[in-house]
């Protein structure tokens, strides 16, 4: 098998607040393949938000700090890479777009500086050759009338052609990975459809790879090849798109499928998880969904269960599924201990 | 009923505690409150620590300069003028308790008010609170004073009108954006009566940038109240107040320097105190650097 | 049975002040001519983007915000034309849930004051009675009486839907609007506050204006749903029949766009170009024609009238209009 384009082994991430350690991430294990869609997907405080800031190092510390683990991009350790090689890789080789398009970009400049300045930094043409590949970037994400855009600011768009500019911004120096962080979450659905329509048609011509990080199970169902489930800090499921939602392994995922009401099939009630997702300061010893978890039985209070392959390229973090102790998603490399 | 009112006071309780801690570790918050804690034991303990009876006179020890008899020496009718200070401290306090009591009262009344009521009602407040605005401070309460007659009573008054705009401002924003929620739309449609939804809803979402501003008023308004009794249109002797024996110290200042010293120095420290310590406590109190 | 609560011809037009003066340079158009009936027991499902007015309507109902034009009916009496004592009254039977659960419940005030207050402010129970019917509705939220004591911050956001739930059942209303309730929710919650919805409605028979930009949850909850465009109902019909045969082309495009959580049926998802228009600058005659692959000239000029097409099912749209001169039935549901 190639060479994963990012691979993240064993990441811990832990915030120090005044209330205690918050634990956000424990022994995270993800790849990411050239050229594929991996879709993150878990609810409010999993830390899905704080793995895509963790890549880039841009987790603020204090208080964060990133206490273990490796991020391999392209062979190299984006952890252990000095400064001046960290601020090639930020926006020209791997690059980021945010929820909020009203906040990622800067109100008192217009569109067409901030977009130039991108260009100008990592490719280091002049201003009317990053002028020109502004306008062709734009026209890449069919926004209308482009000329005109690069002479607007911010407020004078509306929030899907905002998160347009993003995208285009942030692809014109064909990065080899994008993340996308709930990108379309803000945008009516008709705009939403549209942006993520123009996102996967620029990513694949363009060959990114992509880590798009949402929480609506339909979108990731669309546009993406993989998806790995997170719950409360850890990574819990992954797997190719079809299986997970054909054959869902994880309690969690299991309940999170059944809890999801659709346009296309009617049901009296919905199924609920019971109880409420634990805090991360004190989160509990083992597997972190057991105290929700109608399946759960002996080891699952104590042991934390690795996440183990059951199928070809589908992992679960589940002591119903021991499966294989060591397996394609979880080489060790030294750092081979649970934190 | 204590069993109640301790689980419905259970989370102020603990916030009260937690900012202790963090005023304990911010260094101008600690040292503004030693100097208020000082100023104010020593106005509750004058009766019982004061070595000298404040308005005794003695003409035998006139104007004698700072000794282990007198630590801050006489005044020119013999009486020891740190018995002075320390009523003094007393006074000044009280001065101040009672302006921020009457005028962040009114203040924060007539600000909700009109921050929630709007346009002409809190167009009308709103200009009313520019006019009085549109004064310099002292000279607004000075003009009132003298027009009341001096006495302390009208000190405290004319300084209590004089800030009541301060307090009706910073109201009537914080209403502004708290009339905007949807827990207020919430009430409306259950059908509360707006001077409810003021006094239930806009008043407590107020209260701590309205604690904050009391601690600095405090010390603005110590130092009004010693301008006017320094000018005499407030303490009347043989009142022991601070601008009062400045005012009387000036002339006594070549050769006597303790006189106007002393009372003087007790002001300049006082409010500072108070201005530090408000200042502090306002960084802790603004919610985006407490969680 | 009759309505529990009509709209008829409800006009909304915010004023927007522009200029040296402060003059009013434009009008928002909220709300344009619209109407809809409830019934008791049902719920209707109020569905459209961002600026169609949904959120606009539900505070007309309420008479939160007055309507410059229309009546809003409850059990006859038009409400929008009372004031004072006799609004407050009909309050108590109205009532509305909000969206935002950090913002809709007061940071300093208690739980049980907060789910309280309706039964003191209108005179309905003092002292020992409003502690006890706080203790049960809480407990039919699914809260423990001890959260009384708590304030919101200590609460979770499906928790402090909850208790805005019990805020707005406490005087037993017999409407209730719902809007967004669940926008701001995880998935699982999501599902969590949407069974007790449906519960309590089945329950007391409650009857529900369900607003929301989502078209599955909407599905789950509702009997009817009536869709918005730019402030007027495009279309209107029964659960299923707008969901397996919808018939203005704004819905179609709406469902369409609805990513389906199923890897194996996947669908071009942008199938609308351009972006949700402003309320400010309506388009003339028909307010979809610019987006609309099926516009005809007729539609630039002349607004399409509610027609119905099917039993309870009725569209806006010149595609199933009458020709010219006969009168079709007109119809406002």
């Amino acid at each position: 098998m190639a060479e994963p384009l990012l691979s993240i082994r064993n990441l811990s991430v832990q915030f120090f607040t005044y209330q205690g350690v918050v634990r956000a991430l424990e022994g995270i294990d993800l790849m990411i393949q050239r050229g594929e869609i991996l879709g993150l997907v878990g609810e409010t405080g999993c830390g899905k938000s704080v793995l895509a800031r963790s890549i880039l190092r841009l987790v603020p510390d204090p208080p964060g700090k990133i206490t273990q683990g490796e991020i391999r991009f392209k062979g190299e350790d984006i952890l252990r890479v000095n400064g001046k090689r960290l601020r090639e890789i930020r926006g020209n080789e791997i690059s980021m777009i945010f929820q909020e398009p009203m906040s990622s970009l800067n109100p008192v400049f217009t569109i067409g500086n901030q977009m130039a300045e991108v260009v100008i930094l990592h490719q280091r043409v002049k201003r009317d050759r990053a002028r020109a590949i502004c306008l062709e970037m734009l026209s890449q994400v069919k926004m209308p009338d482009p000329d005109r855009v690069l002479s607007k600011y911010p407020h004078e768009l509306s929030g899907g052609m905002k998160q347009r500019a993003m995208i285009a911004m942030e692809l014109s120096c064909r990065p080899a990975l994008l993340i996308a962080d709930e990108p379309t979450t803000a945008l009516d659905v008709t705009v939403q459809g549209q942006v993520l329509t123009i996102l996967d048609d620029l990513v694949r011509r363009i060959g990114a790879s992509v880590l798009f990080i949402s929480h609506d199970l339909g979108v990731i169902a669309q546009l993406c090849d993989r998806v790995s489930v997170m719950y409360a800090g850890r990574v819990v499921e992954t797997a190719p798109v079809e299986a997970l939602f054909a054959r869902p392994r994880h309690p969690y995922t299991v309940g999170l499928l059944q809890a999801i009401p659709s346009t296309h099939e009617e049901r009296d009630s919905l199924m609920t998880i019971p109880g409420v997702v634990p805090r991360l300061i004190d989160p509990p010893p083992g597997c972190r969904f057991a105290p929700r978890c109608a399946k759960r039985f002996e080891p699952c209070d104590r042991v934390v269960p690795p996440l183990s392959e059951v199928e070809p390229g589908h992992a679960v973090a589940c002591h119903l599924y021991p499966g294989a102790p060591e397996d394609a998603t979880r080489k060790s490399v030294g750092a081979g201990e649970d934190g | 009923m204590w069993d109640t009112f301790r689980k419905e006071r259970a989370w102020q309780i603990k916030e009260f505690f937690f900012t202790l801690r963090l005023l304990r570790q911010n260094p101008s918050a600690v040292a503004g409150f030693l100097i208020i804690a000082l100023v104010t034991l020593m106005a509750l303990a004058a009766a019982f620590v004061a070595p000298y009876d404040p308005i005794r006179i003695s003409l035998g020890e006139r104007l004698r300069p700072p000794s282990a008899a007198h630590l801050f020496g006489t005044d020119e009718l013999g009486r020891d003028i740190l018995s002075r200070v320390m009523y003094g401290a007393q006074i000044s306090l009280r001065i101040g308790v009672l302006v921020v009591v009457i005028a962040g009262g009114c203040g924060a009344l007539l600000g909700a008010i009109s921050g929630y009521l709007g346009r002409r009602v809190d167009n009308l407040i709103m200009r009313v609170m520019d006019v009085i605005l549109s004064f310099p401070p002292l000279v607004l309460a000075l003009a009132l004073a003298a027009a009341m007659g001096p006495s302390l009573n009208n000190a405290i008054l004319a300084v209590a009108f004089v800030m009541i705009p301060k307090f009706a401002r910073l109201v009537r924003g914080e209403a502004l954006s708290v009339k905007e929620k949807q827990f207020i739309t919430a009430a409306r449609a259950s059908g509360a009566k707006s001077l409810w939804i003021i006094l239930n809803h806009i008043l407590p979402n107020c209260v701590s940038s309205v604690i904050v501003l009391s601690t600095l008023i405090l010390g603005e308004t110590i130092l009004i109240a010693a301008s006017l009794s320094f000018i005499g249109l407030g303490a009347q002797p043989p009142t022991p107040e601070w601008g009062a024996m400045i005012s009387v110290g000036r002339k006594f200042l070549l050769d006597q320097w303790w006189y106007a010293t002393f009372p003087g120095l007790f002001i300049l420290v006082t409010v500072i105190g108070f201005n530090i310590f408000g200042d502090a406590l306002r960084d802790i109190l603004d919610p985006r650097i407490r969680r | 049975m009759p309505p529990v609560i009509e709209a008829i011809d409800l006009v909304k037009y915010f004023p927007i002040y522009g200029g040296l003066f402060g003059r009013k340079v434009e009008y928002l158009k909220a709300v344009d001519s619209v109407s809809l009936a409830i019934h008791p027991g049902e719920t209707l499902g109020l569905v459209g983007e961002s600026g169609c007015g949904k959120t606009t309507v539900g505070y007309l109902l309420l008479n939160l915000l007055q309507c410059d034009r229309g009546q809003v009916l409850h059990h006859g009496v038009d409400i929008t034309r009372l004031r004072g004592n006799a609004l407050r009254k009909v309050r108590r039977n109205l009532q509305i849930v909000f969206q935002d659960p950090q913002s809709s419940l007061d940071p300093r005030m208690l739980i049980k004051k907060t789910v309280g207050y309706p039964l003191e402010v209108n005179g309905l129970a003092r002292g020992s009675e409003v502690v006890s019917r706080v203790k049960r509705i809480l407990a039919e939220v699914g809260l423990d009486e001890d959260h009384m004591y708590r304030y919101p911050h200590e609460f979770s956001g499906g928790q402090r839907q909850r208790i805005g739930i019990a805020r707005a059942l406490i005087t037993g209303p017999e409407f209730i609007v719902f809007d967004e309730p669940t926008s701001a929710l995880d998935v699982s919650v999501q599902a969590q506050i949407l069974n007790l919805i449906k519960e309590l409605q089945a329950r007391h028979g409650y009857s529900y204006l369900f607003i929301s930009h989502n078209l599955s949850v909407v599905r789950h909850v509702s009997h009817r749903i009536a869709v918005m465009y730019l402030g007027t109902i495009v279309e209107a019909a029964p659960r299923a029949a707008l969901f397996e045969r919808p018939r203005h082309p704004y819905t179609r495009a709406l469902l369409a766009s609805v990513p389906e959580p199923n890897p194996q049926r996947r669908h071009v998802l942008g199938v609308l170009s351009g972006d949700v228009p402003s309320p400010v600058n309506v388009p003339t005659g028909c307010r979809f024609h610019p987006r609309c692959a099926e516009a005809m000239e007729k539609c630039r000029s002349v607004a399409p009238v509610s027609l119905e097409v099917a039993p309870g099912h009725s569209v806006a749209c010149h595609l199933y209009g009458p020709s010219e001169s006969d009168g079709g039935t007109r119809r406002q549901r």
